[in-house]
Order: C-alpha cells, then structure tokens, then sequence
C-alpha cells in the first residue's frame, strides 16, 4: 500500500442525516462508505457485525452510499431502496437484507424484500420507481469522494480514513488506538 | 535517475494519440475547458475500486467545470476498448503504445524499470498550462478529491 503515511480525513461530519446504529455518545465512530452489490462489502457486512458485538455501547456505526453503478449495475437501485426503508424507519433492516442477498438485487427482488420486511410496499415501489432518494445517494457518494473514498469498502475511525486492511483483528486494533483510554 | 513529473506552471506537452482504431484525439483539441489527464499503469485492475471506474461514476462533476477526462496508459487499442466496454467507462482511453510511453515520459511519469507509466494526474487549464500535478504510489488509488479541488482552484484564478 501507501509508502507515505497519509491522513484523509471525513469532510462531511457524521450527523443527524445519518442512519447510525449506536450511541452518539460512544467513543468510537466508525463509518462505511460502502456498495450493496460490491462482494469487498458483502465480505465486510460480517466483520462489521462481528465488531459491533464485541464493542457494544462503545461504538456507533454509520453506513453511507457508495455505488460504483457503472460496474455494478444494481447498485445504485439498491442503495435507493434501502433510503425507501429508512423513510418507513427501517433501513438497518434493508440494509441488512440487502448484504444478505447480494446475489439478487434487480428491481423486481428489491420490491420483494420490502414486502418481507413488511413495508408499505405501494409507497416503497413509488418512491423506488421514481428515483426520490437519488438526490440522497448522490450526496453521500460525493461526500465520499470529497474525503478521499477511493474505492468500497472504505472506513472512517473517529473520522480519519482507515488506511490499511479492514479484517476483524486488523479493524479492532485501529479502533482500539483512538478510543479514549478513560472509560471503559 | 527517473524524471520528476511536470509540475504546475509548465506549458502541457502536446499529444496525438490513439482512442480507437481509427481515431485520434490530440491534447490541442481541448482549448479552451480544463483538461484531466489520468495516466495509469495498466489495463484490468482486478479491485472493485478501480481508479478509473471511480472516475466515470464523478464524470458528471467534472462536466460541471467543463473539464474533459483522458484516461491514458501504454496499453493498445484493443485492450482499451475490450476494457472500456467492460467497465462501461464513458470517457476515452488513450493508447500510449508507439513509441511506448512517449507520452508518459514527455510528463516525466514512465517508469522504465516496469515499461509502465506512473499513476499520476494532471490538471491542464484552458490556456494549456498544467496547473496541479500528483503522482501517487502506483498500487494506491488517488481517488479524485485533489482533481476536484485543483478545478475549484482554476475557477478562483479567473
């Protein structure tokens, strides 16, 4: 990787325009930039998962948008979709779903997961159909690319871009370097 | 001793390059609006972040200060276009393929001990003046934060 040891840093503060699981209060902060179609992402989705069990309370997740849509042809439209969750309050649930069934992400299965995760599905399709939350997605991507999103997955701890591999040890251990030492 | 890259305020060299088979596309064509020149190393980067797949995705920013993008590597013709076509890359990608990397050393970015050009960006401005260059480790994804801001930075200069 890099010879130089470069600091890139998050340019859009992680806020209440987030979908955030945790705390805001936690310690640590750790943010996805991140493509539902991306098999790097679908990778990460477990350790992620992995990470938030072991550090509880102390962390609070944030994942934004990423599509590479050019190269992944559904991923702009699944990002999409799970904004159509969010505005029905569910959109961990779909994000979820959505890194759960990587494989099947045409427009026809999006609708499908809405009605499984008991959505207003006429509302959701609307809104799928009509593209309401691109203006969203495209938000989050340009914030990515204005802090030096290079790529999916691409992490933030504390709002400095995580560098190096993203497996769970290798994660931790970054984590571990910036959390505050009071505490637990 | 390897050159150092054409740093900003040298004139850009000009070039005439192949796109396709039977197009050309010459660097004073593009007088007058800002021009990106992306060289990389090769063809068929295996990641799904890929330098220039990233690039096609912002190329309705980089429309907004009426920039074009010239990806350029020393690959040929038909490595560009099976590429381009794979990646749906909406851009040209110019061959740089004879005399090999002429126009990478011309920028001072060919690397001779690989036969490949550095991965190294140039913002051209419309009078033809380099105006910002970078050059990043060939394996690291520059990603386009600093081209944005070097475009931001030609508007402040008018």
């Amino acid at each position: 990787m890099s010879n130089r040891p470069e600091i890139v840093k998050l340019t859009l503060p992680v806020g209440t325009r987030d979908h955030a699981q945790g705390r805001e209060t936690a310690a640590v902060t750790l943010v996805e930039y991140g493509d539902y179609e991306c098999s790097h992402c679908g990778r990460a989705y477990p350790i992620v998962k992995e990470i938030q069990k072991r550090l509880g309370d102390r962390l609070r997740f944030v994942f934004r948008n990423f599509p590479l849509a050019e190269i992944h042809p559904h991923a702009q439209h699944a990002a999409e979709a799970a904004e159509a969750a969010a505005a029905q309050g569910k959109f961990w649930e779909m994000h979820d779903h959505l890194f759960e069934h990587q494989k099947a992400l045409d427009d026809k299965s999006l609708k499908q997961y809405a009605a499984t995760l008991n959505l207003d599905t006429t509302h959701f399709n609307r809104e799928l159909d009509a593209h309401v939350h691109a203006p969203r997605v495209r938000e989050d991507f340009l914030s990515g690319v204005r802090s030096g999103v290079n790529g999916t997955p691409t992490f933030f701890i504390n709002g400095v871009r995580h560098n190096d591999a993203w497996d769970v040890e290798i994660l931790m251990n970054a984590i571990e370097r910036v959390k505050p030492k009071t505490g637990s | 001793m390897e050159r150092s890259a054409l740093d900003s305020g040298t004139p850009a060299p000009d070039f005439t390059l192949r796109s396709t088979t039977d197009h050309t596309v010459s660097l004073r064509e593009f007088r007058r609006q800002p021009v990106i020149l992306a060289f990389y190393p090769a063809d068929w980067s295996p990641v799904c972040g890929d330098q220039m797949a990233l690039y096609n995705e912002i190329l309705p920013e980089f429309r907004q200060f009426s920039a074009e993008l010239l990806g350029i590597s020393v690959d040929g013709i038909w490595s560009h276009l099976a590429f381009a076509k794979d990646r749906h890359l909406q851009f040209p990608l110019l061959s740089d393929f004879e005399p090999k990397g002429a126009v990478a050393r011309a920028y001072g970015v060919y690397r001779e001990q690989d036969g490949h050009s550095e991965r190294a960006l140039f913002v051209i401005d419309a009078d033809g003046i380099i105006r910002w260059s970078y050059v990043s480790p060939v394996g690291v994804n520059p990603g386009a934060d600093g081209i944005l801001t070097a475009l931001e930075a030609l508007i402040q200069r008018r």
